[in-house]
């Protein structure tokens, strides 16, 4: 689904990733870890095609589909109206949507069980409510590449939940290739079957999850100790930062 | 359990179809009935019924005109022009201020703002200073209004990107480069004859138009309406903002053009057929969106009926409150400044605008 090589991207004339390749198959969950102004939203315009690599190779099997980070508009759209805008690409210059355009937009309501927002003013729904209307849109444009900024920053841990389990049904059930950017290497863990860590514009690791992602690396990709935490009881693991509370360098 | 003041007005493929039945018509009708009214008032008096009368008989004679020939002129010389014209001037005014809000995703932006107007302005002042009338007039109108256009997207843009907050800065420095100029103009004119004439004509009037500037309003505002009504679905997803729009796949240059090019046109239009009438494009889709929601489907025509029915009511007063006209500008300003304030206020309680 993506093939990257040698990918050189700037912006603002600064080159922000140098040489990046990756690969991606279809019906794959890519996650993108590393640490701020890494470059993981310049990689993601690029994935999207909003930027344009200064050199390298990429090709991209299917049409994307992209969610942005946490999402506000200056009107009162209603959260149907901001769906239907997902099917831009199949509507043409002077097109407006149709009945089947409703239809399909329902159709992705009901399936991620949001029939009941339909109605409500966009912005006047919560962060994660607003999350599940923008993967609506971006399914209704029929993307077979789902890109998602942080789907799950500033979402409490059961929004957070819906929103994993949601990704992982689409990549089961819908054969969706994802690529999503998050913080929390628990994430990965849970759903991603390959991760990308950025360490730096040009050095990276990516590989599947098992081999890639691990404690060693991870303390490399943030500066800080990163240790492997299993559950009590659980056959589950998660990654875990250790914390080194070096105060002392605050006060000179 | 959505309540009342979260629900967007009328949503559903079904409910969206009863909106459009229901607020479009009533608007029209209301609209209709203002323009008999309209016709019906002033310093000669006229019942509806003859008035009726007057304006069927053109079509096919009813009954056998018993009213003064006086009368028919005064309806369908002197009234009826600048009663069109005036419903021209309001719907493309509202029209384009509801593209551009929606197209620069602010709710405070009308061509006004963005540099169109005093652009036009300059260019119908010119015109004057070197004797143009009439579609020459409305072609330098309009060449300026584009050519500030031009001038403010050069300046706001940056590497590509055009943000919204320098395109308003920009717009502002344009107005104020514009007014200067029109200033110069003015020392430049004959005291006597052209000076007067540009400052009239500056400050709005829709006074002394004739079938020829209905026509060449018309002429203007019709093309760049429908030009903006089929890019109503496009208007929509510019207002997620220029990425998002290009992530969904819009031709966001291509749309940002036509709607930017459409407005300059209605704008130079209105400059060179009534001269500079401000605040229309800004306040009326305000009202529009609170009555029929966000979605520019149903936000361009409600708003055009509404900015027509609006500068109507506008243009009665101007001609009947006092014995002397009062210019058009004068008066929306003086209703639009308060309503703006009042919408400022609420926006930013709301936290409703963001700046990008």
């Amino acid at each position: 689904m993506i093939e990257a090589s040698d990918l050189t991207v700037e912006r603002g004339g600064k080159t922000i990733l140098r040489n990046y390749s990756l690969r991606l198959a279809r019906g794959r969950t890519l996650a993108v870890l590393g640490a701020n102004g890494v470059g993981k939203t310049t990689l993601i315009n690029t994935l999207i095609g909003l930027i344009k690599p200064r050199s390298g190779l990429l090709s991209i099997g299917g049409q994307v589909g992209f969610v942005p980070q946490l999402f506000e508009v200056p009107f009162a759209y209603s959260a149907l109206d901001i769906a239907l805008m997902g099917r831009a690409r199949h509507l043409g210059l002077f097109g407006a949507p149709g009945k089947r355009d409703y239809e399909i937009v329902r159709h992705y309501f009901h399936m991620l069980g949001i029939e009941h927002f339909e109605p409500q003013v966009f912005n006047s729904l919560s962060g994660g409510q607003r999350q599940l209307v923008m993967i609506a849109q971006a399914l209704a444009s029929e993307c077979e590449l789902l890109v998602l900024d942080e789907p799950c920053a500033a979402l409490d841990y059961k929004n957070q939940d819906k929103v994993l389990g949601l990704l992982e049904h689409l990549r089961e059930t819908h054969d969706m290739t994802i690529v999503f950017s998050t913080h929390m290497p628990q994430h990965a863990v849970e759903i991603a079957s390959d991760v990308l860590l950025m360490t730096s514009g040009n050095s990276y690791v990516c590989g599947p999850t098992a081999d890639a992602l691990s404690a060693e690396n991870l303390s490399a990709l943030y500066d800080l100790p990163i240790a492997r935490a299993d559950f009590d009881g659980l056959s589950k693991h998660t990654y875990a930062p250790v914390f080194r509370h070096d105060g002392a360098n605050f006060d000179g | 359990m959505p309540n009342s003041s979260t629900e967007a007005p009328s949503t559903g493929w079904v409910g969206r179809k009863l909106a459009s039945v229901s607020v479009l018509p009533a608007l029209i009708a209301l609209l209709v009935a203002v323009v008999l009214y309209s016709i019906t008032i002033g310093r000669y008096d006229l019942s509806v019924r003859d008035v009726a009368y007057i304006l069927i008989d053109n079509l096919h004679p009813l009954v056998t005109p018993y009213w003064d020939p006086v009368q028919e002129v005064v309806v369908e010389q002197v009234r009826l022009p600048r009663i069109m014209a005036a419903v021209i001037v309001g719907f493309g005014l509202a029209v384009s201020g509801a593209a551009l809000q929606g197209l620069f995703r602010n709710p405070l932006v009308d061509p006004g703002i963005i540099g169109v107007t005093s652009g036009a302005g300059f260019g119908g002042t010119l015109a004057i200073l070197i004797g143009l009338q009439g579609y020459l007039l409305l072609g330098m109108a309009f060449l300026f209004g584009v050519g500030s256009v031009f001038l403010v997207k050069l300046l706001a843009t940056v590497r590509g990107r055009t943000s919204m907050l320098t395109l308003v800065l920009a717009g502002v420095v344009i107005s104020a480069f514009f007014s200067a100029a029109i200033s110069i103009a003015k020392l430049l004119a004959d005291p006597f004859q052209k000076l007067p004439a540009i400052t009239y004509w500056l400050m709005g009037s829709i006074a002394s138009s004739n079938y020829l500037d209905v026509l060449l309003v018309s002429a203007a505002v019709v093309p760049s309406a429908v030009a903006i009504y089929l890019l109503r679905f496009q208007i929509n997803i510019m207002s997620l903002g220029e990425e998002k729009a290009r992530a969904l796949g819009t031709k966001v240059v291509l749309v940002q053009w036509i709607i930017l090019l459409a407005s300059a046109l209605i704008s130079a239009g209105v400059v060179a057929t009534s001269g500079i009438i401000g605040w229309v494009g800004l306040v009326i889709p305000h009202v529009a969106r609170a009555l029929v929601g966000a979605d520019h489907q149903r936000l361009l025509p409600v708003s055009g009926v509404m900015g027509a029915i609006y500068l109507l009511m506008v243009d009665n007063l101007a001609r009947t409150v006092t014995t002397a006209e009062i210019p058009l500008g004068i008066i929306t300003a003086l209703i639009g400044v308060p309503v703006f304030a009042v919408i400022l206020r609420r926006l930013h309680a709301k936290g409703g605008w963001s700046s990008d």
